[in-house]
This record gives structure tokens, sequence and C-alpha cells, in this order.
């Protein structure tokens, strides 16, 4: 078990590393830092000596291990936009995505894991043939549609939501939450459902189609020849088994939920990293950018590492080892 | 206290309804134990579903009737029938690797289901779960009850499932193939245990299998079915000791006996597959190799183990031993049988002979020549013919994607015995005559056939690399017992006319005594005892192999047709 995580957190390690170095090679050779930063009018002696003082002319492998060693302390640099540091910007961004990411989950398990399993328990029910149909229509729909479609019902023709912004926020420390204030989470709710409709859909499918998997294996059916109460058969018996293969899905999904708000983010001009990073990418931010890559990747790892320690905890055949 | 009348059951299709059982009659008595044996496809299975109301839909009971003591069964609506399940009738199902809920201890499955029919408390239910494991033969209950399943062997899982079927006392309990994924040894115990429970507890069985040697020692009564139908039925000594109908007649021929070799099993005229009246081309082409020499295969102290699972950071993991220590020599033209029970490494040894494994010490010699092993076997290596495999599972060993005729033409063309086209065809349709199959078969896929014909497909494959040696992993272990004496026969045809060496590998002890002329027993990677096969059956020194031979199922001898 121990040993388990120990392995675990060394390919974590080596993950970060690749991802560091990839996010490194697009500072150091996506263009001319030196002349991205400096004007026409400076002299080339200038750029020269800013060159020596930014460390550009050592070699790749110290300068590699310098922005390694930068990162691991916190320092993420400058943005070129904003010469803010790196560091503050993407802190302040944070706590807005990831609070869309977590609600938007939410929202798919707490609708799309019922919907699965009732579907499953019912194939051939009027009601599992409507929820099939209108998620596939919700799922080939692209995602900025929906946002579109829920602004113009919702924010303009209703008038009941607001259509852009967090809302109100209330300052917990450094993390800014609109979890506090009715408004923020009026703002919440339709960002949060379209960045989320199409997880529920690939989670509702997937519990279905596991669900129903499961409940054709032998333990099913001898728990209902032993006539162990129905609802404790579903609930108990098969969706225990049901979740052990939906949670990994789930985990990348919450990565993926993450790293591709960004069109649900512009979409509802949402203040989150996402809409930081289009930003960026409109100005050539390079920093900026290379940050934002190993943010991304470090909660698709820590995701992933959660995940797999959710797996030794639900399934007692990675815990205690065979006896036999 | 059951009676089963004028059952019928059906399945709705396209094409109407099929009917999957038909006028099926049965009657079970308390502490009865009441044998139902066929073939696969006879509806045995269907019938226990349809007692216990699990019939896969849309399958329906279209007529008779189902009687549980004063209940009619049929007259139950789904909720009355739930609430009997487990509480009058139980079930065993065959696999205990896959019948228990691999995420819940065994404690909580047993109470559940005590609780689930009857108004005890948690502690009262706890202390006769502990009760009934100790009653089925598990030591320690009261802390082994909190393992998960994964934790018991094979052996004890079957009895923690029997534990599960009998935890509220029900007065039938269905055991569909309780035993037939379990080795001799287990076997035996598990079916002393269901005699012991039909004896003290009073509880009716109805054991559905194939086995009839498991049939023969335990069941009291006995019911034959075919196709949906029965053939005949009554008390156990009476149907196989003197049975009246052909066809129990047919299948006990086809059972192999333990204690003496049958040249041939006698097989039903239109049945049998001639392999000596057909297929004369593939006959003349397979005898004009340079076959006048068998060759023979030597193995000197092979050994075969596999890096183990690392889990602590500081020891290296054991590593597990498959095979130590194996020598043994199969004379060239002679049939050598290797058996054991799961886990011996039976199949791990086929795998090292053709190269698939890599053995970590020893050596092989085909024909005076050695054999390399493993990764260091060249494609090229001329043994890779000459050594060819039928594999135990006949549904995934060929392609399905691929026709007959392509399968078979690999061989031809690979080893570049055959380089016409046309030729090749020919070949192949003279080699499915040669195994008993007509011409036709060429242009089909495999899952148009049986599971026999596509055994026969298989042997028909590794004949047409002109192989000298054959490897046969469990060949008939996945075939019903009229379509092994089929395939054994054939198998005994030709490899008497073509002078192969084969190497039979089996769990079936009665079927080694068939085929072979040498034996070699495994247990645990290790050879217990080897020599010819009349004396290791007859004056076994090993008590290991005399252990096997003694719980081994037979037929009583005064029963012999």
């Amino acid at each position: 078990m121990v040993y388990f995580i120990v392995k675990r957190l060394v390919q974590s390690a080596f993950v970060m590393l690749a991802v560091a170095f990839l996010a490194f090679s697009l500072f150091r050779f996506v263009g001319d830092p030196i002349t991205q930063m400096t004007g026409v009018e400076t002299s080339v002696a200038d750029q020269e000596r800013l060159r020596e003082d930014l460390g550009l002319n050592d070699p790749y492998a110290l300068q590699f291990a310098r922005f390694t060693g930068d990162m691991l302390k916190g320092d993420f640099g400058f943005s070129y936009r904003t010469r803010q540091p790196v560091a503050e910007m993407i802190a302040t961004r944070i706590p807005a995505t990831l609070e869309l990411g977590i609600v938007a989950l939410l929202i798919s398990l707490l609708v799309g894991i019922p919907a699965g399993v009732y579907t499953a328990l019912r194939p051939r029910g009027i009601a599992t043939q409507a929820i099939l149909m209108v998620t596939l229509v919700g799922v080939s729909i692209p995602t900025f549609v929906i946002g579109i479609m829920l602004i113009f019902f919702f924010g303009v023709q209703l008038g009941w939501l607001p259509t852009f912004g967090r809302g109100g926020t209330v300052r917990l420390g450094g993390w800014e939450t609109s979890f506090l204030t009715v408004d923020g989470w009026r703002a919440l709710i339709l960002p949060a459902f379209t960045l989320g409709v199409y997880q529920l859909t690939l989670t509702m499918r997937l519990v279905r189609a596991e669900m129903m998997e499961v409940m054709r294996s032998d333990y099913i059916r001898f728990a209902t020849a032993r006539g162990v109460p129905m609802n404790r058969l579903y609930f108990k018996h098969a969706l225990a088994n049901t979740m052990v293969p939906v949670i990994t899905i789930i985990g990348l999904q919450f990565g993926g939920v993450i790293a591709f708000s960004i069109v649900t983010e512009s979409v509802f001009q949402w203040p989150g990293m996402g809409l930081l990073f289009l930003e960026s990418i409109r100005f050539v931010d390079i920093p900026v950018m290379g940050v934002y890559l190993v943010v991304i990747a470090f909660f698709f790892v820590l995701v992933n590492l959660i995940v797999d320690m959710l797996y030794v905890v639900i399934d007692p055949r990675l815990r205690i080892r065979d006896v036999s | 206290m059951l009676r089963v009348e004028n059952l019928t059951v059906k399945f709705p299709s396209r094409f109407g309804d099929v009917t999957a059982v038909e006028n099926m009659a049965m009657a079970i008595a308390p502490g009865e134990i009441h044998g139902l044996v066929g073939e696969s496809g006879a509806g045995k299975s269907t019938v226990g579903a349809a007692i216990i109301g699990l019939l896969q839909p849309p399958g329906f009971v279209a007529d008779g009737t189902l009687q549980l003591g004063d209940v009619d069964l049929r007259a139950l609506d789904r909720f009355e029938a739930h609430a009997l399940r487990g509480k009058r009738v139980s079930m065993i199902f065959q696999d205990p690797q896959t019948s228990l809920n691999p995420l819940m201890r065994i404690e909580d499955q047993l109470v559940e289901t005590i609780l689930a029919h009857e108004d005890i408390s948690a502690d009262a239910a706890q202390s006769r779960a502990i009760d009934l494991l100790e009653e089925m033969g598990i030591e320690d209950a009261s802390s082994r009850m909190r393992s998960y399943p994964h934790q018991f062997s094979g052996g004890m899982r079957q009895r923690v499932v029997i534990a599960l079927a009998i935890c509220t006392n029900p007065e039938l309990i269905i055991a569909d193939e309780p035993t037939t994924a379990l080795d001799v040894a287990v076997q035996s115990q598990v079916l002393d245990l269901i005699r012991r429970l039909a004896d003290v507890r009073k509880v009716g069985f109805m054991l559905i299998t194939h086995d009839i040697g498991v049939i023969a020692q335990i069941a009291d009564t006995v019911t034959m079915m075919r196709r949906g139908k029965r053939i005949e039925s009554g008390p156990t000594a009476e149907v196989l000791g003197n049975p009246s109908h052909a066809y129990t007649k047919q299948l006990m021929d086809a059972v192999p006996p333990l204690d003496r070799k049958i040249d041939r099993f006698r097989v039903p005229k239109d049945e049998e597959i001639d392999a000596t009246g057909q297929g004369d081309a593939a006959r003349a082409w397979l005898l004009g190799a340079e076959r006048e020499t068998a060759v023979g295969l030597t193995l000197e102290g092979i050994a075969v183990s596999f890096p183990g699972v690392r889990t602590s950071m500081w020891q290296k993991p054991a590593p597990h031993i498959a095979l130590q220590d194996i020598s043994f020599v199969v004379r060239p033209g002679s049939i050598m049988g290797i058996v054991g029970e799961s886990g011996s490494g039976k199949s791990t040894l086929a795998k090292t002979l053709t190269g698939l494994i890599k053995p970590s010490d020893g050596t092989m010699t085909l024909a005076g020549a050695p054999l390399p092993g493993g990764g260091a076997r060249a494609r090229k290596h001329p043994s890779r013919q000459l050594i060819q495999m039928v594999f135990q599972d006949p549904y995934s060993s060929l392609n399905s994607r691929h026709r007959v005729g392509t399968i078979l033409a690999e061989p031809l063309w690979l080893y570049g015995l055959v380089t016409d086209k046309e030729e090749r065809r020919k070949l192949c349709i003279d080699m499915l005559r040669l195994v008993g199959m007509l011409p036709e078969a060429i242009d089909k896929y495999p899952h148009q056939f049986s599971g026999g014909q596509r055994q026969r497909i298989a042997v028909a494959r590794a004949l047409l690399a002109r192989p000298k040696v054959l490897i046969c992993d469990e060949p008939t272990s996945a075939l019903d017992v009229s379509i092994q004496a089929q395939l054994l026969n054939l198998l005994k045809d030709l490899q008497a006319s073509f002078g192969l060496t084969v190497l039979f590998i089996s769990h079936n002890l009665s079927v080694v005594r068939q085929m072979a002329d040498d034996v070699v027993v495994l247990r645990n990677g290790r050879i217990q005892e080897q020599g010819p096969c009349a004396t290791i059956y007859e004056t076994p020194t090993a008590e290991y192999t005399k252990e096997l031979l003694a719980l081994t199922p037979v037929l009583p001898a005064d029963w012999r047709p």
C-alpha cells in the first residue's frame, strides 16, 4: 500500500517534470523572449545586456534547472502583458475555475449517476428512451451553443439569471468564493450547467453500461436467488461494483472540466483561468501560458493520484493480499 | 415437496416462440438429491431457472405446474416470488470465483441474507453465520468471516456459497454445476458436504450437471434430458445401471472409464467421424512428408519462474515458481499424458514447449536437436512447424473474422508447404473430410459451428502444418461427453495413421487413461510420478496420485454396458 503510493508519487513527479520541460521550451523557443519584451527603440547593446542579465546565454540544461527551481520556489516569473507576477494572476483566477469545475462535476454526478442507474434497471421504459434521446441531443450540440441558448432563455428572455461574471463574491483569506452569496450562486448556475452537461451524459451512459453489465453477473444473480431485498441489491451490491471503473473516468473528467472550461468561461465571461489563458494567447503572453500549462497538468496529476487511492479504498482486492 | 409437471418454457423470437423445455416432469422429496443430466443445450439450467423464477427475459413459462409444498410457484406475483427466493428455494452457481460480491465481506453477505428473511437481531444473525461456516468446514469462522471473497481459495469459496444458500433453511436448493469449476479433491469435499446437508438437514437438492460420474456418486434419483425433453427418470442405479433409452446408453458408452483402457469409444453410427474412408488426398499429402521417423521430445531439468508482484519498497519480490526440475522423455510416436490439478503448471509446460515462455533453467531436445526456449527460438526455427498445438477453448482459438478456409490455409503458406492457392484450397477441403467435416465448411465462419466441430477445425489446422509433435492442452474439457468421445477417437486414429508424437494435457484422469501411453503427474510445478500409463493407474506409488485416483468420481463396476 505504502509502496503503491510512493510509486505513484514518483511517477507523478516525472510527469510534472516533463510538463515543466514543455513549458520551458515554450518560453525559450517560441519566438525570442527579448524581442517580445523590448521595443524597436532598444539598442542592440541593451538587448545583449538584458539577455545576459536574464541568463539566456547560459546552457539550456542550466536554464531548465533554474526554471524548475524557480517554479518549485513558487516564483513563476512576470507576465509580459500586465507586468504582474504570474503567480499572483493565477492565484486570483484559480478559485473561480475550481468552483465552477466542482459545481459542474457535482451536477454531472448528482444527475448522471441516478439517471444511469434508472436507465440500466428499466432498459425498455419510455422514460429511459426519453432520457437517452435528450442527452444524446445534449451531447451533440457544442458547449458554446448550449451556453448561448441558456443565456438567451434564462438570461435574456426570462431574465431570471445573470449572463456573465461571478456576481457577488466573498473573500476568505486569499480565496474569493461565490458560494456564500445568493448572487454568487445565481451567477454560477448557467455556466456550471453548461460545463457539466457533457460530463453528465458521459457519466450517465457509462454508469448505465457498467450497471447493466454488473446486473448480468453471477454474484447479482446469486444475490437475487438468495432473496436479498431489491433495493439493497441495486444500491449496495450492484452500484458499488459499478463505481469501480466509473471512478477512473470521473477523475479524468474532472481534470478535463478544469482544463477545458475555456469555452464556457469565455461564453459567460467567467473570470477564471481559462479566460486568462485566452487573453494571454491574444497577447502572446508566454509566461502565463507556460504556467497555465504547468498548473493544469498539476491538477490532472493530483486528481489521478486521488482516483488511484480511491480505487484502493473501494476495492478490497487491491487492499488486501490473497491468502489462497 | 417439489412437483413439476408438464413444464414448458418458451423464448419468443422473430420466428415465433422457441421451446426450450417441453413437457418436463419431476418430483423431489425432502433430503433427496435429484440429478438432472444432459448435454449442453438440453435445457437443464432453464428448468432450474424456471423453478426459482429467474428465467432470463424474455423467456417465460408457457405451461405446466410448478408446486413447492403447498405453494403454486406460477401463481406468485413479483414480490411474493422474490420473498420466496432464499427463504424456501435457493441456488448454487457453477463458478465460486464469480458468484460472491467481491466488494463485500463474507460476513455482510451472510448476515444480509439471513436478515432479509428472518426477523432476528443482527447479533443472532451473525452468530448463526459463524455456526454455519463452521458446519461447512471453515475453521476459525468468526475471524475468517471478516475476509473478502478473494481471500478464500476456490473450494473454500464454494463452501461459503453453500453456506449462503443454506443460511435461511430453504427446503430446496438448485445446484447448477456446483463442482464443474473445481479440482477433483475439492469436488469430492463439496459433494460430501451436499450429501451431508441432504441427509442431516433434509434439504432437497436439484443437482444440474453434465458429469455422469458426479451423479453416480451422490444422486438418489436422476432425470435425463435431451433437447428440452425428458428422456427417462428414476432411481440412479436403475437409470444408469440399466439404461432403457438408447440416448442414455449412448451417453454411458461415451463416459471414459478410469480403471481400464478401451480402444475406441462406441459412438452411434450416424455420429461417428470416419477418418479412415475419406480425405485420401490429405492423407497422402501428410504421409508424403519425410515421415519415416517419428520424433521424440526430451526435457531435462526445466524450470520456469515468473517475477512476483512487488509490494514493498525494500524487499525484492519472491519469484513465483511455476515449474521446477521437470525432466521426462516422450518416445517417438507415443502419447504422453500430463495430468494435474489447476495451478499445477500443465499449461505453462505447453507454453514452454511451444516457445511462448522462456524457461529459467534446463534444456529441451526435439529429435536429438536442442530446442531453444522463449525468445531465443527464431521465428524461422523448424520446431515452430514441427510442434503444433490444439487449445482448450475452441471458441477463442479460431479467429472469428476469418473463414475456415483462410484459417486452414494459413499454415500452408506460412511454412511454404503449398504455394499454389487452388491447391491449398483443395487440400484444405480434403483435410476437412479427413477430420469428418463437410467440404462446405470451408466458406463458413467459426461461429457457425458447434464446439466439437470447431475443435475438429483446430485439429485440421494443426495437421496442415505437417507437424511431428502435437500438443493438446485440455482439448476436450469444453466439450460434452459424447462429443469428447468422437474427438478422442479422431485423435487416436490420426495419431496412429501419421505416427504423431502427442503431448496430451488434461485434468481429467479418465480421459488421459484412454489416450496416453505414458503419464506424468504434476503438482505445484513438480513431477510427482511418471511412468507407463497402466502402471501409474494400477499401481501408483506417489501419495498424490493415489489420492487423485481415489477421488475421481467413477461409475460402479456393475453398471458397465
